[in-house]
């Protein structure tokens, strides 16, 4: 099962992205658990300069912008 | 037909002269519909509503349907115009920039790019991590993060409109200034400790994203997204706060501020400091009353002011700020930051 975790501490663009990867996952079927990192010191360990983040499978694909759906849908159907 | 098949490079090369060609037709489309709002505003006042020239709602009405346009123009134009140029400019490759550099010409350079890197307030903090981790000085980090907000497209754009070019030049220099003398204040009082200890702890892996691959398509793309999110949220402000200014433009005395808001009402400058701490966000509503207010005998030291201290000292980032800093280091930024913007306001209302 897929991992997503979403890094932000809650801001607007951080719950757009994660309604995104939940739409995404809905979309095309995928099993997959999204988790939310709001601790500063834990979405740390991705060297992030900029919220939101993207994790999948422990990897940061994105930060500090929304990806558009479709490279959700590269991201999570690798 | 291998032949008949554009490569992806071929491709991607006249997708990008076409978003090209639909950039400069808009501008063209953009500076047409600049220049007629003038003549367009005063044909609705004073044709068809049949409002009298010189007459106070006449005047008003007249304002109001002038400089909402025109600033709505502006801001669009400004906004994408800034926000193409910032694709060129990662917050990863600021902070490789500045990781090597000294204080002094670090902070001059931290904050020329604080002005050019976009960051939401929410992103302040892992900046702020990610900065001072990666051995940029401390004073460095504050300039960038002084400058960022201080110099933002929508108080320009603003700015520009209200106020022409010489008062925005003004309010550019004198607000990079303070980021950058503010920055080396803070590095020479060596505050090191005064950052959250966890910070310090933090070991951050080594996952930051390769560099993005930008095209114009792209650059455009994202650009034009930026209009959208900020003309959408900041439109009603601006249609408002040019409203309350075109109240104030038909229907208060000439003069009528100079006591209170003049250059002889010295304690306006500080009491203009502490009202726009709580106006966060709200810089667009905030500077058409500003310009109005001037044109009635305010004094333009106090309300440059008051425009700095509403963008560059919000209380919403300092909440989130305080997640990084200790008490001791987050009021001696806002004490800086504070006297400078005074500072700046005392001299202009002596200088001009």
């Amino acid at each position: 099962m897929l991992n997503v975790k979403v890094l932000g501490s809650g801001c607007a663009n951080c719950k757009r992205l994660e309604q995104r990867v939940q739409k995404v996952l809905a979309d095309h079927g995928l099993e997959g658990e999204v988790e939310k990192v709001t601790d500063y010191g834990a979405m740390m360990r991705w060297n992030i300069l900029k919220t939101p983040g993207l994790v999948v499978d422990d990897v940061l694909v994105a930060s500090g912008r929304i990806p558009n759906e479709d490279e959700i849908v590269g991201w999570l159907t690798k | 037909m291998a032949q008949s098949l554009p490569s992806p490079a071929q491709a991607q090369r006249s997708a990008d002269t076409r978003a090209w060609l639909i950039v400069s037709g808009v501008t063209v489309l953009w500076l047409i519909a600049y220049n007629s709002v003038k003549p367009l505003a005063d044909w609705l006042t004073f044709a068809l509503l049949g409002l009298a020239p010189g007459s106070r709602l006449g005047d008003a009405v007249a304002f109001f349907l002038y400089d909402v346009p025109k600033i709505l123009l502006l801001l669009t134009g400004m906004i994408f115009a800034i926000s193409t140029l910032r694709t060129f400019f990662s917050a990863e490759r600021v902070r490789q920039t500045l990781g090597g550099k000294r204080e002094g010409v670090g902070n001059v350079i931290g904050a020329g790019l604080g002005v050019l890197t976009p960051f939401c307030s929410c992103s302040a903090v892992p900046l702020f991590i990610g900065f001072v981790k990666a051995g940029v000085p401390l004073g460095v980090t504050f300039s960038f993060l002084i400058a960022a907000p201080m110099v933002d497209g929508v108080a320009l754009a603003l700015l520009l409109g209200l106020f022409g070019w010489q008062l925005a030049g003004l309010y550019v220099v004198s607000g990079m200034t303070i980021a950058i003398v503010a920055g080396l204040i803070i590095g020479r009082m060596n505050m090191e400790r005064h950052v959250e200890d966890f910070v310090w702890e933090i070991r951050g892996g080594d996952g930051a994203v390769a560099e993005e691959q930008y095209t114009w398509t792209r650059r455009f793309a994202e650009a034009w997204e930026q209009v959208r999110e900020i003309v959408g949220k900041v439109w009603p402000y601006v249609v408002i706060g040019i409203a309350i200014g075109a109240g104030i433009h038909g229907f208060v005395p000439e003069d009528a501020l100079a006591g209170i808001m003049g250059k002889e009402a010295w304690w306006s400058v500080p009491a203009g400091v502490i009202l726009g701490v709580p106006l966060y966000s709200n810089v667009a509503g905030v500077i058409p009353v500003v310009d109005a207010l001037m044109a009635k005998g305010a004094a333009m030291g106090t309300m440059l002011a008051f425009m700095m201290s509403v963008v560059a000292l919000s209380l919403p980032e300092l909440i989130i700020l305080r997640r990084v800093l200790k008490p001791r280091l987050i009021a001696t930024f806002v004490g800086i930051v504070a006297t400078g913007i005074m500072l700046v306001g005392y001299l202009f209302n002596l200088v001009i």
